[in-house]
């Protein structure tokens, strides 16, 4: 549900956890994305950080410089104007994936999940398209949804510990991709050869909160194609 | 500015990594602020020796490198005593030193805290990446190419002859904080203490808990009484942003203290460490034990102004 009003929750004498809503939900997400952006236009030197969340904005600022009232007043604020506020359209992005094999040890598992074919799970993976709720868990990881309801997947039951970068994964209604090589425990369908995260750039992450994502497949061969 | 090598890593310690104040403003991106776990430490460290308080330092964790100097050098120690020696004879901490060319600084092994900070004159020279020095150890980056030192490194230094002269300049004996094997840390509940019966906010308060071996740059586990949510909620929430010193309840009801290499989560914080009890999670080590004592948003507030009159105190 998406709340007529923001719910104020302090995390410590440092930030303040602004929920819009209290579902997954493109709703939620679109009011999330909207204040984020107003806040970054902002420019409230007192903010150290802003970080979405699917739900929620959390907004960390210096605790000797300002308090959780006063930037509640200023949310409070742009809140209200929040409507009228304009907003970049998000960017389609295209996300070459070799499937399967050693790219997506789990494939055939999801498929028989499913009681489907793998051929049947990288036509519904590719067939959708796909909003970046989030950024998190590690720099440029993208939590992306809603996958098909016929593509719903319990994570695996015992995390790796480690799945190499560029892994794209799925857990219950989310697909996700593995920008550095981490512990996960996402059921790995395939990887691609795009390089997620890079520091040095600005942004450093290839994928922002909103973007508009689809997935094709490409064989291994053309991996080669795709610079990292 | 000018930069000249000013120290050589001769061997690197379990983990020695560069650090600063950390990398704040691209938590949306998915990138952490790192930085040194007990920042107030590396602060009084840079303003011992007159550097700035974000200049960069190293965060040497649980035992000591042995460096060489490669110029004559002003350094501080802080944080963990590993008890150091300047070839071979004890050197003090919490002061302004001066490396000779050639001096070689070595660490005994640990006595009190887990991590000491190692201050140099002019800070550490390495490339800023988003705004900051801070080696993120996870995704590779910043510090030096991302990871913990290793022996023959060569870490150099900003314009470092003008700290020369901060040569003694030393923090007053009774502001060196002393790390005891309990702890108590000062939180405000929330964000969800609501998703706790009040008897499970009065457990959390009333249990010592052990600081356990699964304890990194991440986080710090911790075992005892086990604290569970309201009966009818899920065992996790809907991901969102946190803040080191929130105290995460996962599925075992075992809290976890989060640390600053982490930007999002899934699990109900049911309370968090105020900013002035901040730097303390990073002198917790195996075996201590943690007992959280909720105070007011005012009481916060007063200890981080006192927190900060001590760095002050320092000109």
């Amino acid at each position: 549900m998406l709340f007529e009003q923001p719910k104020y929750r302090a995390m410590g004498d440092r930030s303040l956890l602004v929920e819009l809503g209290d579902e997954i939900q493109m709703e939620v997400h679109e009011r999330v994305r909207r204040l984020f952006l107003a806040v970054k236009q902002a420019s409230i030197s007192t903010l150290l950080d802003a970080v979405p969340g699917y739900c929620s904005l959390l907004l960390v600022f210096d605790p000797l410089a300002t308090t959780s009232d006063t930037i509640r007043k200023t949310i409070d604020s742009l809140f209200h104007g929040l409507d009228a506020f304009e907003i970049p359209e998000p960017a389609d992005v295209k996300i070459p994936v070799v499937y399967g094999e050693e790219y997506g040890p789990d494939l055939d598992w999801v498929a028989k999940y499913h009681k489907a074919t793998s051929e049947d799970v990288i036509l519904w993976h590719t067939g959708t398209e796909y909003r970046v709720y989030m950024i998190g868990f590690t720099p440029g990881f993208p939590y992306m949804g809603e996958l098909p309801d016929t593509l719903k997947t319990p994570r695996k039951e015992t995390p790796r510990t480690a799945v190499p970068s560029g892994s794209v994964g799925l857990a219950q209604t989310q697909t996700g991709i593995y920008p550095t090589k981490s512990p996960g425990g996402w059921q790995i369908i395939g990887r691609t050869p795009l390089n997620l995260f890079d520091p040095l750039k600005n942004p450093p992450s290839l994928l922002q909160m909103g973007d508009r994502v689809r997935f094709f497949r490409i064989s291994e061969e053309e991996m080669n194609h795709w610079q990292r | 500015m000018a930069a000249v090598k000013a120290l050589e890593v001769i061997f690197s310690g379990p983990l020695t990594t560069i650090q600063d104040r950390g990398r704040f403003g691209f938590g949306a991106y998915g990138v952490p602020p790192s930085g040194a776990v007990d920042s107030f430490s590396l602060r009084l460290g840079n303003r011992l020796l007159g550097n700035k308080e974000d200049d960069a330092g190293l965060e040497i964790t649980f035992a000591g490198p042995a460096l060489t100097a490669l110029v004559n050098l002003a350094i501080a120690i802080t944080g963990a005593d590993m008890q150091p020696h300047i070839n071979g004879n004890p050197a003090p901490m919490w002061c302004a030193l001066v490396l000779r060319k050639g001096d070689r600084l070595s660490f005994k092994g640990i006595r009190s805290g887990f991590r000491a900070y190692l201050a140099l004159g002019g800070g550490i020279n390495v490339e800023k990446v988003m705004g900051s020095r801070s080696t993120n150890l996870g995704a590779g980056f910043g510090g030096l190419s991302g990871r913990p030192l290793i022996k023959g490194d060569i870490l150099y230094a900003h314009d470092r002859k003008r700290h020369l002269k901060t040569e003694g300049a030393a923090l007053p004996a009774q502001s060196i904080p002393a790390y005891t094997q309990s702890v108590e840390l000062r939180v405000i509940f929330g964000p969800h203490h609501h998703h706790f019966d009040p008897e499970m906010l009065s457990l959390f308060q009333q249990t010592t808990y052990d600081v356990t071996e699964k304890l990194d740059r991440t986080g710090i586990r911790l075992k005892g009484t086990a604290i569970k949510e309201k009966t009818d909620l899920q065992t996790s929430i809907i991901s969102e942003g946190v803040i080191p010193g929130a105290i995460q309840i996962p599925g075992d009801g075992q809290p976890i203290i989060v640390l600053g290499e982490t930007v999002t989560g899934g699990y109900r914080k049911i309370a968090t460490v105020i900013s002035a009890d901040l730097h303390r999670l990073g002198q917790l080590r195996p075996k201590n034990t943690v007992r959280f004592l909720p105070v007011s948003l005012k009481e916060a507030q007063n200890a981080l102004e006192e927190m900060e009159a001590v760095i002050r105190s320092i000109k």
